[in-house]
């Protein structure tokens, strides 16, 4: 990736040095963890990678969960988005979303969101997922700092369909909801902040319904073991 | 290009050479540009220097000479020099596409120019982040007939912040994390603490206010973790330099750190300050100077003693210092003293924000907020202990009995502000003096507070000494002694006071006032001595006339600190249009810091004369920290045709936009 990167960024700083603001590109890995519960356990992955400038820059957004002994994706969302400043904390997004997991439906969106840093220091990131079966979802992050290497992330994330989706056990207004919390520890500056927390999932109203009728569970409580990285 | 920018140095060497043939002196000087390696004695890494080495290389002048510098660029890309402070014809000043095209692998490039004034100055690359990743050095020009201050030793002090990873990844990581390397944030250890102090309530709210606006006091230091350097080597490795009793030392200190400005002591002497950014200045002696990035100055010592002196440079966060050892014998080292208690940026840090903020927090109807940083809201802050009620300040208009006859508070000015909309003000409040306020609303948070510490506020551990509460009438209950020596700002209930009226109250900020009175930047001296100011610094050669400007520019210091996108007039380099000056005007410089950090600005080509107040004994610098929430006036001779680049010098804020172009017609 460096090796592609550095004539890339090279260009711009030999055609008009000084006066030209380079591309700027990077990594950041919020979840990237081995997941343990009742079921199968899993392996998960929340990252962004961006390149661009102040103005604007283009992210590749995957998430993503496979069951171990199975190798199935049960969640695997991948979006292509445009993120830029729409005011002093707070981005813009636009773009589109592919869900393609695996013994569900594949669902592409386009998405509308805003991400940033609220009074608080509470980091938002929502989204308008629209198309057929649209829904909306928000996350809201705090880094709680116990030292100024140890911290303690918790995380709430709201999912609520806006539609009825039978095939994908999705009901209007029933929110699935995850919360969790984890406890890293910045073991090489920031780029490698290994973790260890919980994540716990729930379903409401007609989206638990349907997943009870289906015969799946409406929650799930995992151990999670992993790993931010940014670089 | 090129040979265009060659050809008329080329033809101006000759012309001097011509007229000035009364023996001119004339040296030529070879310089390599090398990839090394950097050893601080706490970590190893690749960085780029000069002449094959990490001791930064001392080209030494002659004021008079004609010199010719032959840049030999070893590196596998382009590079440049900028003589820093020099006077020279634009096209020698070394900037990458505003005065020549840069100095291309495997090329030598030749600059000549001749020296039109002598004192401490340096060099650096202006290409990238060379510069972070240590291609400086120093210059020292002796004047005309000798140095006019006489001393037995010479010495260049030279200060970097040399950092284990190189300038690109440094930029990069800021620009996704703009509190990457920050680690000194306040933490749960912190709330706990001060909420033992404090009481939770006004630490909770205290916290609160700096949520809203998603602003850290601790925000002092963008890039922490560095090891500092005097000369290329880390405390470890004891940079010496030897004395005899009894001798007259003159150490030329330059900062030549990519971001960390420097406090400089040497514990146990008295400095003499005869130079500042080249030019000398009236003698001062003090005991403590803070040398922004990119400054210089000289001071003489004189250390009696048969014993070894420690030359300590503290970075301002205090995150970092380094030591290094005047000596009677190698093989010595001086002490090497703790970091001191770390500052917290203050509210009157952030008088200049509000300006900027839009809507985003509560506060917007101050956005015609003047950045005087008059807005110090830490100065309500009475500092008492658990027996000091505020209920019974009287606040009267006559000095009260001095309750607390060593402290001396004549600094606070409550004069400026205006508090007559703060809901729930008690009696009083009419006037704006506060002098004549009741402290009603305050002495509901900070009562709880056992003691207050006041650090933050800048008075540092020693203020004890030196404030004095005499004039505010703090009550029968006030001993004799206060704990100054944490004071944060718990307690103030902002979300009580409507700022919306306040704005326009406030009045600037005296002239000649460096820091925002309050603010948590101000330094005190490591013994309670005089730390250097800029108040101090007497020009004792002025090198022009004083005479009225043709006109201001008023270039306001603008940022994001979220986004690491630093500004001048809320545009980067990119965005902006070049400053146009005409020759032989006189142009004053309006900067108005509205960012929380301390910007240490640099015009090329033509001098800064700082303006305070002495008209025209004012300093003539290169380079002027304006710190974070106040205004600062200079003014500039338009002399030097050409285009120059005109920046804050902390590397990663010149590139982040904190830059323009000057085109001088």
């Amino acid at each position: 990736m460096k090796k592609l990167i550095a004539p890339l960024l090279a260009l711009p700083l030999l055609a008009a040095p000084a006066l030209a603001e380079p591309l700027l590109w990077g990594f950041q890995a919020e979840q990237f963890e081995y997941r343990e519960r009742d079921g199968e356990d899993g392996f998960a992955w929340d990252f962004d990678l961006f390149v661009g400038r102040d103005e604007g820059k283009f992210v590749w957004r995957s998430e993503g969960e496979m069951g171990l002994s199975s190798g199935d994706y049960e969640g695997l969302d991948n979006q292509l988005l445009y993120q830029f400043p729409i005011s002093p904390f707070f981005d813009g997004v636009a773009g589109v979303h592919a869900s393609t997991p695996n013994g569900e439906p594949d669902r592409y969106n386009a998405v509308l969101g805003a991400r940033g840093l609220a009074p608080q220091w509470f980091e938002i990131d929502a989204g308008l997922y629209l198309s057929d079966h649209p829904y909306m979802q928000v996350e809201v992050e705090y880094e709680g700092l116990l030292t100024n290497r140890l911290i303690l992330v918790p995380s709430l994330e709201v999912t609520m369909p806006l539609k009825d989706d039978a095939a994908r056990n999705q009901g209007a207004g029933g929110a699935t909801v995850e919360v969790g919390a984890r406890l890293s520890y910045d073991l090489i500056d920031r780029a490698v902040a290994p973790y260890v927390g919980f994540s716990y999932e729930k379903s409401f109203g007609d989206t638990g319904d349907m997943l009870r009728a289906a015969g799946e569970e409406t929650d799930e409580f995992s151990l999670v073991f992993g790993t931010r990285l940014m670089f | 290009m090129i040979s265009i920018s060659r050809f008329k140095p080329a033809l101006l060497a000759a012309a001097l050479t011509l007229s000035g043939s009364l023996g001119a002196l004339a040296g030529t000087y070879d310089i390599t540009v090398d990839k090394i390696r950097i050893n601080t004695g706490e970590f190893t890494k690749t960085g780029v220097g000069y002449n094959k080495s990490q001791t930064p290389t001392i080209l030494r002048f002659k004021e008079g000479e004609t010199v010719t510098l032959r840049v030999k660029n070893n590196l596998r890309e382009s590079t440049s020099i900028h003589w820093h402070g020099l006077i020279l014809p634009f096209r020698q000043d070394g900037v990458p596409g505003i005065s020549f095209n840069g100095i291309k692998p495997g090329e030598t490039f030749t600059y000549r120019f001749p020296i039109v004034q002598s004192g401490t100055y340096w060099f650096h690359s202006h290409t990238g982040f060379q510069e972070p990743d240590g291609a400086f050095g120093a210059i020292v020009i002796e004047p005309k007939g000798g140095e006019p201050i006489k001393s037995q030793r010479d010495y260049v002090v030279q200060l970097t912040d040399t950092h284990p990873h190189n300038g690109n990844r440094i930029f990069r990581n800021l620009k996704m994390s703009a509190d990457y390397y920050n680690r000194s944030q306040r933490t749960f250890q912190d709330l706990v603490r001060d909420s033992r102090a404090n009481g939770l309530k006004s630490t909770l709210q205290e916290r609160g206010m700096w949520g809203r606006m998603r602003m850290m006091p601790t925000d002092i230091e963008d890039v922490q973790g560095f090891v500092p350097l005097i000369n290329g080597q880390s405390t470890r490795q004891n940079w010496s330099g030897l004395f005899k009793p009894g001798e007259k030392v003159r150490l030329r200190i330059i900062n030549s750190s990519a971001m960390s400005y420097f406090d400089f002591r040497i514990p146990g002497l008295k400095m003499l300050v005869v130079q500042a950014d080249g030019n000398p200045v009236k003698p001062v002696a003090v005991d403590e100077l803070r040398v922004a990035v990119a400054e210089t100055y000289d001071v003489i010592v004189q250390p009696r003693g048969n014993k070894p002196y420690s030359i300590v440079a503290e970075s301002m966060g205090r995150t970092a210092l380094v030591r290094g050892t005047l000596t009677p014998k190698l093989g010595l080292a001086g002490p090497v003293p703790r970091l001191r208690r770390k500052p917290l940026l203050t509210m009157a840090d952030m008088g200049g924000m509000m300006g900027g903020m839009h809507g985003d927090m509560d506060m917007s109807g101050m956005g015609h907020v003047s950045s005087q940083g008059t807005m110090d809201h830490s100065q309500h802050q009475m500092p008492m202990d658990e027996e000091m009620d505020h209920s019974q300040h009287q606040m009267a208009a006559e000095p009260a009995e001095p309750a607390a006859p060593a402290m001396d508070h004549s600094k606070m000015d409550h004069s400026k502000m205006d508090h007559s909309k703060m809901t729930e003000t008690a009696p009083a409040a009419k006037e704006m003096d506060h002098s004549k306020m009741g402290h009603g609303t305050m002495q509901k948070d900070t009562k709880s507070a056992g003691t207050m510490d006041h650090a933050a506020m800048g008075h540092g551990t020693k203020a004890k000494g030196t404030m004095d509460h005499a004039a505010m009438g703090h009550g029968t209950k006030a001993k004799g002694t206060m704990d100054h020596g944490n004071m944060n700002m718990a307690g103030m209930d902002h979300s009580k006071m409507d700022m919306g009226g306040m704005g326009h109250m406030m009045q600037p900020a005296e002239p000649g006032e460096f820091y925002a009175p309050g603010s948590g930047l101000k330094p005190v001296a490591y013994n309670g001595g005089k730390f250097l100011s800029y108040k101090d610094l007497r020009a004792s050669r002025p090198l022009y006339r004083d005479r009225a400007p043709t006109r201001t520019i008023e270039l306001r210091l603008t940022g994001n600190m979220e986004r690491y996108i630093w500004s001048i007039n809320d545009k980067k380099l990119k965005d902006s249009e070049p400053i146009r000056l005409k020759l032989g005007e006189r142009v004053r410089f309006k900067f108005v810091n509205e960012t929380m950090m301390s910007h240490p600005m640099h015009l090329h080509g033509m001098w800064t004369i700082l303006d305070t107040g002495k008209g025209k004994w004012d300093p003539i610098k290169h380079t002027v920290s304006i710190a974070p929430g106040t205004t600062v006036y200079t003014e500039t001779e338009v002399d030097a045709a050409g285009q120059w680049a005109f920046h804050c010098h902390l590397s990663y804020h010149a590139e982040a936009g904190m830059f323009r172009k000057v085109i001088v017609q």
